[in-house]
């Protein structure tokens, strides 16, 4: 239970500051979770990081919901590593148009983050220092996480439906 | 163990006398000459004195690394000096998945070996791309450079790379020493874009 208090406190702090922008908060798991907007993403980054000690950045990544308004998640983990505490905020932003300020204001390690962010899901970090492709080959042309792209490689020529059952 | 050797002379004696030397290759033979033709020859003395890169990547190198070691010793198929220069190597034995973004290091290894070079894909991930059929693994090396032998296996077992590196050296005692410089030849690097 004592999480859970923390979590309010927390998420009471945050009402403070930043009101309407603080929405649809949750816990699944004892973690705290909130949605938040691109034009306030960077305050709600430092003023977690300077006033609620949230010091340590543990990931950026993004999660692709074909279909709805705004398409694409960008999801933030951060870790309070005083109070021994998580916290989860989620961005969602317009598929025909993935921009969101870049995190690497707040924290110089959200460089490479966002790069995998941008590499696998298309996300543009506007501010980001050198946004470019991290992990797959620059010629790749396609941003391979987005639901519209196919996991597997066209080029396989042994799995054909027959040896599956298909 | 060595206690036990030494007990056993028998044992030691017949194995010290015991050395494995190849065959001439088939040829005309009589009183103080022998005549063979002069690629048997050379394929005689490369096919057993290959020099092996290896471009181990994943759990087939590890496979790679027993069949080096003592118990299967590709040093008995006169494989012993690895080369870690593509210079110098005749053999390139890629063992493990290659992703899409190291093909072009691959190739460009491939590319700095010199003639005659032969090539071999052990395990499923190099012959086919294997359990990795998504956007970022290549699907098989032979999409970039040509494969001379393909190991199947996931990973292949210490037995089955010495195998395929057999079939290597049948490949290297019977080619032609015109096969290199044939059109033939010549059509299957254009294939890959390799000169």
């Amino acid at each position: 239970m004592e999480e859970t208090t923390l979590n309010n406190t927390i998420h009471v702090k945050l009402t403070e500051k930043f009101g309407e922008k603080v929405t649809a908060v949750s816990e699944p798991y004892g973690l705290l979770t909130f949605v938040t907007y691109k034009d306030v993403i960077v305050n709600v980054l430092s003023h977690l990081k300077e006033e609620l000690k949230f010091n340590f950045l543990t990931d950026i990544t993004a999660v692709h919901y074909p279909g709805k308004e705004h398409g694409i998640a960008v999801v933030y983990h951060l870790h309070n590593m005083v109070e021994k505490v998580r916290i989860r905020i989620k961005v969602f932003i317009s598929e025909q148009n993935p921009t969101i300020p870049t995190a690497t204001v707040v924290w110089k390690g959200a460089n490479w983050m966002e790069r995998e962010t941008y590499d696998l899901f298309g996300v543009k970090f506007e501010g980001h220092p050198d946004l470019r492709r991290i992990l797959n080959m620059d010629d790749l042309g396609v941003h391979p996480m987005l639901k519209q792209y196919p996991l597997e490689d066209p080029n396989r020529v042994d799995k054909k439906d027959e040896f599956f059952g298909r | 163990m060595l206690l036990i050797l030494q007990r056993d002379e028998h044992f030691l004696f017949i194995n010290m006398s015991e050395i494995n030397i190849v065959d001439a290759p088939p040829g005309t033979e009589g009183p103080g000459y022998f005549a063979t033709s002069l690629d048997k020859v050379i394929g005689l003395a490369r096919s057993n004195s290959l020099w092996p890169l290896p471009f181990a990547t994943s759990c087939c190198g590890i496979e790679f690394m027993a069949t080096m070691g003592s118990h299967y010793d590709l040093g008995r198929f006169g494989a012993e000096r690895l080369s870690f220069s593509p210079r110098q190597a005749d053999v390139l034995m890629v063992m493990g998945t290659i992703a899409k973004k190291m093909a072009p290091v691959l190739k460009q290894v491939y590319i700095q070996m010199a003639e005659p070079r032969w090539v071999m894909a052990v395990g499923a991930c190099a012959s086919s791309g294997g359990i990795f059929d998504t956007y970022s693994v290549l699907q098989g090396i032979d999409e970039v450079i040509p494969v001379d032998v393909y190991v199947p296996g996931c990973p292949p077992r210490p037995e089955a790379i010495l195998d395929g590196f057999q079939r290597i050296q049948d490949l290297v005692k019977n080619e032609s020493g015109r096969r290199r410089n044939s059109d033939y030849y010549r059509d299957l690097l254009g294939q890959y874009g390799i000169k």
